[in-house]
């Protein structure tokens, strides 16, 4: 019977990882849905952004109350849990506190662990009340409603309890408390249940214990449900994010064939295509659904901790349009996990649903409400690119269905005619040189 | 007054069998929209008084494309792009200086996939190289002194290509004094015409892009705003007619305030 615990929580453990593990393939199976692209290039500079904006959190700082609380609680998070290790290593095989063997390195571990525990505790605090007291605009949007909403919140009383648990577990511990080294904070809570039979306290700090660990596999699980995302794929996305100047678009290889055979008075429009050459025109031109963004756009969408930064710097957004880059990515995600599911409950084929990102998702009134103008690839901490979606949806709607504004229509038909967005003749082209 | 600037282009210079410096990048706006054509006169007059020794394409440039590769056309885009591409590989062009940061975008950095490579600067960084190479003197007593002005960052200078300090160092050297609006450099707010804003009405909303804009520069208190983009000097002088303000503040591309302050 003695060793029923331990059971129980290897149990526990293979349930949570594995539930986990599942849902990461699910995710990267999802991701790679998308087109491929290169992204062997600028291995040092790729390196260098990761290192600096999701492990450095450069781009978080860059607004400096959010940035430092956001630093406290990640720096607290990834620190304690270390912690995590021994309550694996107590929990599989009945040790307690297994570390304390270490002597006063243990104090010093724990003391460090119970300050970032209460300082991450502060900061959720904090955090709660930016979003929910002061009602910070960028949490109000309309794509806040509804999950996103209670999403963000969930997280932060996850976050509450899961620090509680851990200082009351320390609190209780009548071991720990007599070895009067580490219990910085912990002494402070211990004195709450100071009434209380040695039996009781022994009680709860199991409690406790139990509900911290399996509180952090709920954690793991909730993960992918969740724009917690961030905490394990801000550092992919920002190695694969945007290494070129912000003001350059990509090149579309396919219509470069197409322009020069078009261009070339030499080319013959009927000779056979080379081998192989078939396959490489895509089936359309720019994206209509999310299977036509390449991988590292749909990764994008997963990073996406709906923030808000890059919407409130949107020009658009601003001034009252309906584009918000925020929402851009959350219906890109959404979409793609409508066709995750989709293909889960097909047998591993997607079935025609009638539905896609542009229409259903993101209308072309959102689209076309952009300027181009990088604010919001400039504010995302994570290096996420809303505007490459959004051109490559413009793509689709002028390319594939000439589908622009009509104004845009009539500009381009002059550059087509007069090398120029207006209806001015060519051969005027210098004469700005002769007037006043 | 209609007094001839010279403006040779690269045939005359190919007549001769010389090359220029700089190939001077007119681009759209500035070859065609009233505002702008004062902006490219400005330049010329800078690039005469520095002795530079330049030309333009003339009837033989074409739209750069930006417009229609940001609108989605990347057929139209490309069919320029190489028609403009073609044009400067036959004259050898290495070296190219334009006034517009869209053309400056798109020659830097989308022409050479296609085939289109060349060191191309903006205007305001050109005339600092001038600048410092003593080849062009500014007048140290200029009438600027002390004015003051606030400077629009154009984000397909800014942003996009990360040119911040060109266009301010030019102004500092004027002596004038240099106020900042409270978002600038890489917060710097569009001022509404990227991404083919400029041809076209804005979707609907609460106000303006340029309006707001215009707002963040008139709470510097200016006498001039500064801009270093023919469509973002559009914006920016629409904004201060809008806001009524047109007869005390003044909208001029960086290089305008140059030539006015020399006198040229
Ligand atoms: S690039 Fe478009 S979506 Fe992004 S901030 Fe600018 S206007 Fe908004
Ligand atoms: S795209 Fe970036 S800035 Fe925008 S909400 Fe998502 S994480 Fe925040």
């Amino acid at each position: 019977m003695q060793f029923i615990p331990n059971i129980l929580f290897a149990i526990a453990l293979i349930l949570g990882i594995g539930f986990f593990a599942k849902n990461v393939k699910k995710l990267i199976r999802n991701i790679k849905l998308g087109q491929d692209v290169d992204v062997s290039d600028n291995k040092s500079q790729r390196w260098k952004n990761m290192t600096m904006i999701a492990l450095g959190q450069s781009k978080m700082v860059k607004r400096p109350i959010a940035g430092v609380l956001h630093v406290i609680v990640y720096v607290g998070f990834v620190i304690i849990n270390i912690e995590v290790l021994e309550i694996i290593i107590d929990g599989l095989f009945g040790t307690h506190r297994l570390f304390s063997k270490m002597g006063t390195l243990y104090g010093v571990l724990i003391g460090t662990f119970e300050v970032l525990a209460a300082l991450v505790f502060v900061s959720v605090v904090i955090f709660w009340v930016r979003r929910n007291v002061i009602k910070l605009q960028r949490f109000w949007k309309s794509e806040m409603k509804g999950w996103p909403k209670n999403d963000g919140n969930f997280i932060l009383y996850f976050e509450m309890v899961l620090m509680t648990l851990f200082l009351v577990m320390n609190a209780t511990d009548v071991h720990f408390q007599d070895m009067n080294s580490g219990n910085v904070i912990s002494q402070y809570i211990a004195p709450l249940f100071s009434g209380l039979a040695e039996s009781t306290l022994h009680i709860i700090e199991r409690s406790a214990w139990w509900l911290h660990i399996l509180g952090i596999l709920v954690f793991l699980n909730y993960l992918y449900y969740s724009k917690h995302l961030h905490i394990l794929l801000a550092f992919p996305n920002t190695y694969y994010g945007k290494v070129n100047p912000k003001g350059q678009l990509n090149n579309l290889e396919a219509v470069t064939n197409e322009v020069k055979m078009m261009m070339d008075p030499n080319a013959d429009p009927f000779a056979a295509p080379e081998e192989g050459a078939e396959d490489e025109v895509p089936a359309k031109f720019g994206a209509s659904d999310v299977q036509d963004l390449n991988w590292v756009q749909l990764l994008n969408a997963y990073t996406c901790t709906e923030c808000g930064r890059c919407t409130s710097e949107c020009p658009a957004n601003q001034t009252g349009k309906k584009l918000s880059p925020r929402k851009i990515m959350m219906d890109t995600r959404d979409r793609l996990e409508e066709v995750g599911k989709n293909i889960d409950a097909n047998g591993g084929e997607f079935k025609d649903d009638g539905k896609q990102l542009l229409g259903d998702y993101i209308s072309t009134e959102e689209l076309w409400a952009c300027t181009t103008c990088n604010a919001c690839t400039e504010a995302c901490p994570v290096s996420i690119d809303p505007l490459s979606i959004i051109i490559e949806m413009r793509r689709y709607l002028v390319m594939e269905q000439s589908a622009a504004p009509m104004e845009l229509n009539n500009m381009m038909t002059n550059i087509e005619n007069n090398g120029a967005p207006w209806p001015y003749n060519q051969m005027d082209r210098l004469n700005w040189a002769n007037e006043e | 007054m209609s007094e001839k600037l010279k403006v040779p282009t690269m045939a005359e210079y190919m007549a001769e069998g010389k090359q220029p410096e700089i190939l001077f990048w007119v681009g759209s706006a500035g070859s065609y929209d009233d505002r702008a054509k004062k902006i490219s006169r400005a330049f010329v007059k800078v690039l005469h008084k520095a002795n530079v020794d330049f030309a333009v394409l003339g009837t033989e440039e074409s739209n750069t494309g930006d417009v229609a590769k940001r609108a989605g056309n990347e057929f139209l885009f490309q069919m320029q792009a190489m028609t403009n591409i073609e044009i400067l590989n036959a004259y050898e062009i290495k070296r190219i200086v334009t006034a517009c940061p869209h053309s400056y975008n798109t020659l830097k950095n989308e022409y050479p996939q296609l085939g289109g490579v060349y060191e191309v600067l903006h205007h305001t960084q050109f005339i600092e190289e001038l600048m410092s190479s003593g080849r062009l003197k500014l007048k140290s007593d200029s009438t600027l002194n002390g004015k003051r002005i606030t400077f629009h960052d154009p984000c397909y200078l800014g942003r996009a290509n990360e040119v911040y300090e060109a266009p301010r160092n030019l102004l500092k050297s004027l002596g004038v004094d240099l106020v900042e609006m409270k978002r600038n450099r890489s917060t710097a707010l569009c001022c509404g015409a990227g991404g083919a804003q400029m041809f076209k009405e804005p979707e609907k909303g609460d106000k303006d892009i340029n309006v707001l804009r215009t707002e963040d520069a008139l709470k510097t208190n200016p006498s001039i705003i500064a801009t270093g983009c023919p469509y973002c000097n559009t914006m920016m002088t629409d904004g201060v007619k809008a806001k009524e303000r047109e007869s005390d503040i003044k909208v001029f591309d960086i290089v305008e305030i140059i030539a006015n302050s020399e006198e040229l």
